[in-house]
């Protein structure tokens, strides 16, 4: 990888992270909601279904943890246990599709 | 000044308030610690101690000084666990009990006794361009450059740098990533990125960026905590990851 992917890698975990800090919030606030007006599963599913607002967070959310958390666990491997190189960035690229696409499994589960 | 009673457990040594008890590490990659005492002095600083061995005690110690005056950079070592400028740390500073272990410093491999190869260390300023490249001409004109401006400002706060090695030494980046430029190398580029007259800025942040360089750094600041001239090569770092993260989204790197 040049140095300048490694630098903008660099760049878009610091930026996934400002998203996922903002996300995380207002997940936490929808959960806490939820719970606490005592919504059933089908009142819950009532309102995310077709809600393209939702949609969007929920997938924006996603798009975030996958750029975030492979570049992440890039570095831990490679210190950890000085793995480095080609096969470490294709797992960093694998485990960020995986993750988009478990991700988008559920976020579409709750909006189709 | 010495109302003190003498130690009455002596805490394994034996030795009495006098003396230190002080274990130094002997041998390279393998070795071990021995134990020597040394008589304890008023104002005494840790070099003193490592020189009243080798002059007394034992001369085949090796280890490395120079101005004895914190100017050199030669003399650091780990005392009782941290990286140190021997020469100007007082014994009475760090080992009230009398009690030090004097140790080469780390990530560092060890020629002999408390002395460490600083190859590597060197080699990695010359990797991240630690060279002042100008432009100018005998027959220019002086550049002039205001002490009240920001990259004044900056360069002023990591110039003062010895090259002693402590902060290298204290980083766990540098462990855990070896091709890490390190503390020292860093902040030395980042002395010359805020120098207005030099001309190798595109350059020199291509050479410190990325897994290797600055943004390798977890900002974790034990470099920082053990630099003896208060310089700060975290927030040095810190500077260059945003300058090359600039350079880079816009295709200058
Ligand atoms: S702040 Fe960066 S350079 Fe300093 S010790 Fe921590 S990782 Fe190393
Ligand atoms: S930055 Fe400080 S600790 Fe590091 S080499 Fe320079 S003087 Fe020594
Ligand atoms: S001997 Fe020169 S800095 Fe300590």
């Amino acid at each position: 990888m040049s140095v300048r992917a490694q630098t903008l890698i660099w760049l878009a975990q610091r930026a996934s992270a400002a998203v996922l800090a903002l996300c995380v919030m207002v997940h936490l606030a929808t959960m806490i909601y939820a719970v606490k007006s005592g919504l059933s599963a089908a009142e819950i599913l009532g309102r995310t279904r077709g809600n393209y607002a939702w949609f969007g967070f929920y997938a924006l959310f996603v798009l975030a943890v996958a750029v975030h958390a492979p570049i992440g666990l890039r570095t831990v491997i490679a210190e950890s246990f000085g793995w480095r190189g080609t096969v470490l960035d294709a797992l960093t690229v694998a485990t960020g599709i995986a993750l988009a696409l478990w991700g988008m499994r559920a976020v579409l589960g709750v909006f189709v | 000044m010495s109302n003190e009673k003498p130690a009455a457990t002596g805490a394994g040594s034996g030795a009495s308030r006098a003396a230190l008890n002080v274990r130094v590490w002997r041998g390279a990659g393998e070795g071990s610690f021995q134990t020597y005492e040394v008589p304890r002095q008023e104002s005494q600083t840790v070099l003193d101690v490592v020189t009243h061995i080798q002059r007394v005690i034992d001369p085949s110690l090796s280890y490395r000084f120079a101005c004895r005056v914190g100017v050199c950079g030669s003399c650091a070592m780990n005392v009782n666990g941290k990286a140190r400028w021997t020469c100007r740390t007082h014994v009475e500073k760090v080992a009230a009990d009398g009690n030090l272990e004097i140790a080469p410093l780390s990530n560092l491999p060890v020629i002999k006794d408390l002395v460490t190869d600083m190859k590597e260390f060197f080699d990695k300023w010359a990797r991240a361009r630690g060279r002042f490249a100008g432009a100018r001409t005998r027959d220019d004109d002086f550049a002039r450059v205001m002490p009240d401006s920001p990259q004044r400002r900056n360069v002023d706060a990591g110039i003062e740098c010895i090259g002693c090695g402590a902060c290298y030494s204290a980083c766990d980046v540098v462990q855990s990533n070896p091709a890490y430029l390190g503390p020292a190398a860093l902040n030395r580029a980042w002395t010359l990125h805020n120098d207005v007259r030099d001309v190798m800025r595109v350059e020199r942040l291509a050479s410190v960026a990325g897994d290797a360089g600055c943004h390798a750094c977890h900002t974790h600041t034990s470099c920082s905590e053990r630099c003896p001239k208060q310089i700060s090569p975290t927030l040095g770092i810190a500077g260059l990851k945003r300058a090359a993260a600039v350079a880079a989204l816009s295709g200058e790197i």
